[in-house]
């Protein structure tokens, strides 16, 4: 069934299709509507969960560690602040390797307040032991919050689905709906590997003295490795359910390019846009998306670029006193390129706190990437007021 | 109390074990110790940093034969609701879930999560274990610390300035089903209150003070004595609340001079004359208000 429907209702939908049992979460723009659609549901019996309507971001994020640990397929959503404020649960939800699924809603850092799009958020969360996926589309956010439940659960590790403020959050675009036997089918009721059971009574999360705690983080390291294989093979079982997938990268026009742009989230649309009309007037261009950030699929972006002239990556995020984060992943991860088929890598830091990433802007940034004939030295800041 | 009568009141079951890694003289094993034995073995307990942290010993051992989900410092509250509705969902709702928190994890940093799982009246009971102070990276002062008394962070030339946090009445005044304070030196009140709260849904909350040899430089043998001397001089007053409205005392006391208690522990030993008045000058007015509470409640 389609549906015309809004990012934020399209993660809903994702949830109550994934039969998610334990919901807490707490309100901040742009994410409310996620989960106002969520407390209908559960309201209304048509989504069999708990939500617990907790006091704020820190609070969500432990009770969704208490329920996952406890054994339930578990949920939660936020933003921006929200998400800094659960900082230190997200650690805890990480190393606790609970699969708890989260969408955070890109939204911009204050001071001063912006409730617009930028990826600051999720990626100051980086190091957290989260799965990070950023999504396209409001079909491609609904996919990936099924997906991400599977995928969670299957290596045990929490990941966030991560969408645009506003681009996607709130605009409307038509949906596939999956039939919930297909789901049902894709991903059954949770049967946790280890949780807190009277039964069989365990302790979770004990002081862990220097000879044990390294080997901890290194199951934890084996299992972001997993999840990058994990995730193609879900993919590729989705894409037999749904007729869909979408790839932890996914590389477009990319034939003989000679400048590829690197994007991820909405602004790849409208690079998408640009590209075509390019090709279409025989330039040799093309475009990497960037789905997944964390694991890195560092493997796949160098087979993707290798031989490439020039790579603009397009990041709507920055590093203070370094650069763009997705340009300086990526950067790392060519650096395993042989020299003479490595290519320069063009930085650009563009649409900070909700500023439009439009079709002239990217067409700006393609000018430049040509023009440049040395390799950059340092981020270009693109559209900036003078 | 009679031997005979605590041997019949006391359940026979250990579900702490005897290794755990507390101080000598500690209370707060021997207050888990006797609220296990009255949950069962049907109990999830939630720890956040605290004390207990430590006793319940390192990866891969536990002092205890329940399961322990250990925590963030400010989270006991809120991760004990997580359990409490994975719990539900599923269907097994006569397990009982216990948050376990030092007066640190309740009074200071997790009062937040605490309110918010006591507005919602989450079918949990949260223990606070009141050794009134950070103990465990310690002895720093908490707001639980009492007026006037040494921590590392409240030296002899300054001490405590401020008065105990009055935690039972900021939990009654959540209108919580259930709301009391216990000592372990007075095992069989204690048992009375987590049987009775055992019985109960909803949110429900106990004050344990737990005497601490190191923090209030006492003798490890004379703990038993410490509870004991807080609460029949109306330092610490046994008491219950339902609901947030009807007060009663749980035990009579025999005394109300502040002294015997106070000059029993070092971390007051810099306290002049004056200073214990003042002391017991806010104690009977503790004790005012409480008498008025229990003699207004319905």
């Amino acid at each position: 069934m389609k549906k015309v429907i809004v990012g934020n209702h399209a993660v809903s939908l994702g949830v109550k299709l994934a039969r998610v049992e334990v919901v807490s979460a707490y309100p901040i723009t742009p994410q409310t509507q996620v989960v106002e659609m969520l407390s209908e549901m559960c309201a209304s019996g048509e989504l069999a969960a708990r939500f617990i309507k907790v006091e704020s971001e820190h609070s969500a994020m432990a009770a969704c560690c208490g329920a996952s640990a406890a054994g339930t397929r578990t949920f939660t959503a936020s933003s921006s602040q929200g998400l800094a404020l659960m900082h230190e649960m997200l650690h805890w939800a990480g190393n606790g390797r609970h699969p708890v699924v989260m969408a955070n809603i890109n939204r911009a850092m204050g001071p001063g307040w912006n409730v617009w799009t930028d990826q600051n958020d999720s990626l100051s969360q980086r190091d957290t032991g989260w799965i990070q996926l950023y999504c396209e589309t409001n079909q491609e956010v609904l996919d990936t919050t099924i997906q991400a439940f599977k995928l969670a659960e299957a290596v045990d590790l929490p990941v966030m689905v991560i969408l645009d403020a506003f681009y996607l959050s709130h605009t409307s675009e038509p949906v596939e709906i999956p039939d919930q036997d297909l789901v049902d089918e894709f991903l059954p009721r949770r049967e946790a590997r280890l949780k807190l059971d009277t039964s069989d009574p365990r302790s979770f999360g004990s002081l862990v003295r220097p000879e044990d705690y390294m080997e901890m983080r290194w199951d934890q390291q084996q299992a972001m490795t997993t999840a990058l294989r994990m995730y193609e093979e879900i993919d590729a079982d989705w894409k037999i359910l749904t007729g869909r997938r979408w790839g932890a990268i996914e590389p477009y026009r990319m034939d003989d390019a000679e400048l590829v742009l690197v994007t991820s989230g909405t602004v790849t649309s409208t690079a998408r846009e640009v590209i075509d009309q390019r090709r279409e007037d025989g330039e040799m261009i093309g475009l990497l998306k960037v789905k997944m950030f964390r694991p890195f699929p560092s493997a796949a972006i160098r087979r993707a670029l290798r031989g490439v002239d020039r790579v603009a990556v397009l990041d709507r995020n920055v590093s203070p006193g370094h650069s763009g984060i997705f340009a300086e992943e990526i950067r790392a991860a060519l650096y395993d390129v042989p020299p003479d088929d490595r290519p320069w890598l063009h930085g650009y830091v563009l649409g900070l706190g909700g500023r439009d990433v439009t079709p002239a802007t990217i067409e700006e940034i393609i000018e430049r990437a040509w023009a440049v004939d040395t390799p950059p030295r340092e981020d270009l800041w693109v559209g900036l007021k003078t | 109390m009679s031997q005979v009568m605590i041997k019949e009141l006391v359940p026979r079951r250990e579900l702490v074990d005897p290794g755990h890694l507390a101080c000598p003289g500690c209370g707060a094993p021997l207050a888990m110790r006797l609220v296990l034995k009255e949950l069962g073995e049907k109990t999830i307990v939630v720890l956040p940093a605290c004390c207990w942290s430590i006793i319940a010993g390192p990866y891969p051992q536990s002092s205890l034969h329940v399961p322990l989900y250990h925590t963030a410092f400010e989270t006991a509250a809120a991760v004990a609701s997580g359990i409490r509705a994975a719990l539900d969902v599923r269907g097994d709702t006569d397990t009982t879930v216990m948050a376990w928190a030092g007066d640190g994890g309740t009074f200071d940093i997790g009062l937040q999560a605490l309110s918010g799982a006591a507005e919602r009246n989450e079918d949990f009971l949260y223990v606070c274990y009141d050794n009134e102070a950070y103990m465990n990276t310690g002895i720093q002062r908490s707001s639980a610390t009492p007026w006037g008394a040494w921590t590392t962070t409240t030296p002899r030339s300054q001490p405590q300035g401020t008065k105990k946090k009055d935690i039972l009445s900021i939990m009654a005044a959540h209108r919580i089903p259930y709301a009391a304070t216990a000592c372990v030196s007075y095992p069989a009140d204690l048992l009375e209150k987590v049987r009775k709260a055992k019985s109960i849904r909803g949110t429900r909350f106990l004050h344990i003070l737990s005497p601490c040899p190191p923090g209030w430089k006492f003798s490890d043998e004379q703990s038993i004595e410490m509870g004991r001397k807080a609460v029949q001089n109306r330092i610490f007053p046994l008491m219950e609340v339902e609901d947030g409205i009807r007060w009663r005392f749980t035990m009579e006391t025999d005394g109300d001079r502040v002294e015997p208690y106070i000059k029993a522990q070092g971390r007051f030993r810099h306290l002049t004359d004056e200073d214990m008045v003042r002391i017991q000058d806010e104690v009977n007015a503790r004790w005012e208000y409480l008498e008025r509470m229990v003699a207004s409640s319905p």
